[in-house]
């Protein structure tokens, strides 16, 4: 079975020590977590963990199965990337000199269709959103001019299926 | 946590009392009926030792002399009597003293409840005197954790830690309390816990998983059960045997599963897996519907897993959703309690034959009796074999006792011989295979079962890992019966080395102490045997004595437990020698 990009959802009560036990799920499997993000969910009182990973089937099958099992956990998904609408966040902090020097840099921000979030004396700061490698291209396209500061939030996605959480709270 | 909470107080009917959370925790205990509970005593949990000094008329307390045998003994309590067993320590290594019993539990789906305490809440995370993050260290390793920090939380937390425990496939839930919850004072009052939102326990039987499963059953030429404890959890010994019965299936028993069934019914064809019999082990390929009842799918059942039942149709009944597809795939997974799904798919079942079919488990049992089973329970050679030991057991104790085995060769062989008339007769650690359970469970069994005879099967080497328990045999004259069978080795680890390992027996040769004048320094009734003529006589003074009774039996320090399905062979690959 081929390794393959999972985007995992895990709908769950809000309660400190989960994310640990969600995690000692991958550890004791030695698969790696490539992305998480935490948030809250459509649903009042519920929270939800995006989690992607490149593993086979087979093992993203078993891990949601031991992830959905947990006390805490309302419900557990995984999805392949085409079933999914998904988005990840950049910041780039970069020196305000060349924003007036190098007018490439302008033109970078046009083309990626990306904002500037804050200017001040010393540095401003641009935002882009997009696919990984949307963002990878920004950041090759930046980086000869100098980016002083560089983050990448993990992946959150929608999927394009309903996922019928209320549903399933009701049933509890 | 909040909102349940301020629910909790609006529903609530019995008048709250104050109290201290230390106080509270006794109450809880006995709102759960909890009578018997096994720990040892520290700096953070002296608020809650306090509290069961006054109670103690009501709660009896255990003093183990190690938590990880309070952990075994609180097992064993739960294993025989299907109740929760509770254990409790101090922080720190207290509390990690836990962890092997946490494990051993999880893996066996056993009951427990285990009570931490914890530094006072100021103080997490400063690296105060025993703190340790057993909150961290306990997460994978329980179905549910969770650290108390206000007194107040303690009522609905404790009710919560029980429900899970025992609800759905069960497993062991620890609760950490810090010092300052275990001393404030709150208004208390005790609702017990009915279900808790995200937590599904036991899912709900489809009738078209139902049908097709019957569909299957009907149809089936050479059907096969492998059972597990799931059968015992769900308590569907009564629907095992019509199942068995009606539709004249052989069933087999993983180690989990022994004793579910009656040994002396003729259709229970034996174990399965490493040490398994012959025939149930080899038909595993043979079959054309395998019925897994409760049970997962260890390695040590299935062998190699590409080569596992796989000209068979599987249905797999089972309770928990995550092991269904996790090793074997199922044709028809069943969800839900054993007792209910084996109780609706009874009526869809037709009476059958399948005589020729039987008639191979016998052809293969007559192999295997002439090859391995006369020589371990009617050996002509000197030594004294462990199977013939258990053998003696079997005849002395009318196939009544509750058999409480450790690890290693004499587990396996209690296993293979041990016969048994009663469900949860069969204690031991299964999955997690813990050198040192079966002395402190063997205490936790009897105690959950006075009426019963409790035998405990050790090694020589796991006696040793948890010996000090003796002390507790000792001070309150638990009536079990120890039998100790000496090899002067290691024996499983041996026999690997003298058959993979070209004999090489690397730290496998154990020096022992004289064990019995060990048992005798505590005051308990002590024997020794190595010769055959001293052997039947023995063990009926031993099943015998109303008292506790320790007897070391010297056995042949090198024989080989079979058949074997060696690591990483398929099932059908099973060797006799």
């Amino acid at each position: 079975m081929e390794n393959k990009w999972f985007t995992i959802s895990v709908y769950s009560e809000n309660n400190v020590g989960l994310l640990n036990r969600i995690s000692g799920i991958f550890l004791k499997r030695h698969i790696n977590i490539e992305s998480l993000n935490v948030s809250k969910s459509e649903i009042d009182d519920v929270s939800k963990f995006t989690i992607v990973a490149h593993t086979t089937e087979k093992w993203v099958h078993n891990i949601v199965g031991q992830i959905e099992k947990q006390i805490e956990v309302i419900k557990a998904y995984y999805h392949t990337d085409d079933e999914t609408i998904y988005q990840e966040s950049a910041l780039f902090k970069i020196a305000s000199g060349l924003l007036f020097d190098e007018r490439q840099i302008q033109n970078i921000i046009k083309d990626n269709n990306a904002q500037i979030v804050t200017v001040s004396r010393d540095f401003f700061v641009i935002a882009k959103s997009g696919r990984r490698n949307e963002i990878d291209d920004m950041h090759d396209q930046l980086k000869p001019y100098g980016i002083m500061q560089f983050v990448r939030s993990g992946r959150i996605s929608v999927t394009k299926d309903e996922m019928k959480i209320s549903a399933i709270l009701k049933e509890f | 946590m909040e909102t349940v909470k301020e629910k909790k107080k609006s529903t609530d009917s019995k008048k709250a009392i104050k109290i201290s959370g230390a106080e509270a925790i006794i109450h809880c205990l006995l709102a759960e009926g909890v009578d018997t509970m096994y720990g040892y005593p520290g700096g953070a949990i002296m608020p809650v030792y306090d509290e069961l000094y006054k109670f103690q008329d009501k709660l009896t307390h255990i003093l183990t002399r190690h938590e990880q045998g309070a952990t075994h003994a609180a097992q064993g309590y739960a294993r025989v009597s299907g109740r929760v067993g509770v254990a409790i320590a101090t922080s720190g290594p207290g509390a990690t003293n836990l962890v092997t019993g946490l494990a051993d539990a999880q893996i066996d789906s056993t009951p427990m409840v285990c009570i931490t305490g914890q530094v006072t809440r100021q103080l997490l995370g400063t690296d105060a005197f025993q703190e340790t993050d057993i909150i961290g260290i306990s997460t994978p390793v329980t179905k549910w954790n969770y650290q108390i920090t206000e007194a107040s939380e303690i009522p609905e937390v404790m009710a919560k830690a029980f429900y899970i425990a025992k609800s759905g496939r069960p497993g062991p839930v620890l609760i950490d309390i810090t010092k300052n919850a275990q001393i404030d004072k709150f208004d208390f009052s005790y609702k017990k816990c009915t279900g808790v939102r995200s937590y599904k326990p036991v899912p709900k039987p489809e009738m078209s998983a139902i049908q097709a499963a019957a569909d299957l059953i009907n149809s089936a030429k050479k059907p096969f059960i492998v059972w597990g404890q799931g059968v015992i959890l769900g308590q569907a010994e009564k629907e095992l045997k019509e199942l068995v019965e009606k539709a004249n299936i052989p069933a087999a028993w993983t180690i989990m599963g022994a004793s579910a069934l009656d040994t002396a019914h003729p259709l229970n064809v034996g174990m399965v897996g490493m040490h398994g019999n012959y025939g149930p082990n080899l038909m595993t390929n043979e079959c054309d519907l395998l019925l897994a009842i409760g049970m997962r799918f260890d390695d040590r059942v299935t062998g190699r897993l590409e080569d596992y039942a796989k000209q068979a149709k599987v249905i797999h009944f089972e309770i928990d959703p995550a092991e269904v597809n996790k090793n074997v795939h199922a044709d028809v997974a069943v969800l839900g309690n054993s007792k209910d799904t084996l109780g609706l798919i009874l009526p869809l079942i037709n009476e059958n034959k399948h005589e020729a079919w039987h008639n191979i488990f016998k052809e293969k049992y007559k192999i295997e009796y002439d090859t391995i089973i006369k020589n371990d329970i009617h050996p002509t050679k000197d030594g004294l074999t462990m199977g013939e030991v258990i053998e003696e057991i079997n005849l002395a104790s009318n196939n009544k006792a509750v058999i409480v085995s450790d690890v290693g060769q004499h587990q396996m062989i209690a296993c293979r011989y041990a016969k048994f008339s009663q469900s949860k007769s069969n204690i031991t650690s299964g999955g997690l295979g813990t050198m040192g359970f079966a002395l402190p469970a063997a205490i936790g069994a009897k105690m959950g079962a006075m009426d019963r005879e409790v035998v405990a099967i050790i090694g020589d080497g796991g006696f040793q890992m948890t010996i000090q328990e003796l002390g507790v045999i000792f001070q309150h004259k638990v009536p079990v019966k120890i039998v100790v069978l000496n090899n002067e080795h290691l024996g499983m680890v041996r026999q690997w080395q003298e058959l993979f390992f070209e004999k090489r027996y690397a730290s496998t040769v154990m020096v022992n102490p004289d064990f019995v004048k060990i048992a005798e320094g505590y005051s308990i009734e002590a024997k020794r045997i190595s010769e055959r003529k001293d052997l039947k006589s023995t063990i009926q003074e031993m099943m015998a004595s109303k008292e506790p009774y320790f007897l070391e039996v010297k056995v042949e320090q090198e024989d080989n437990v079979f058949p074997m399905i060696p690591s990483g062979a398929s099932v059908s690959e099973v060797r006799l020698k």
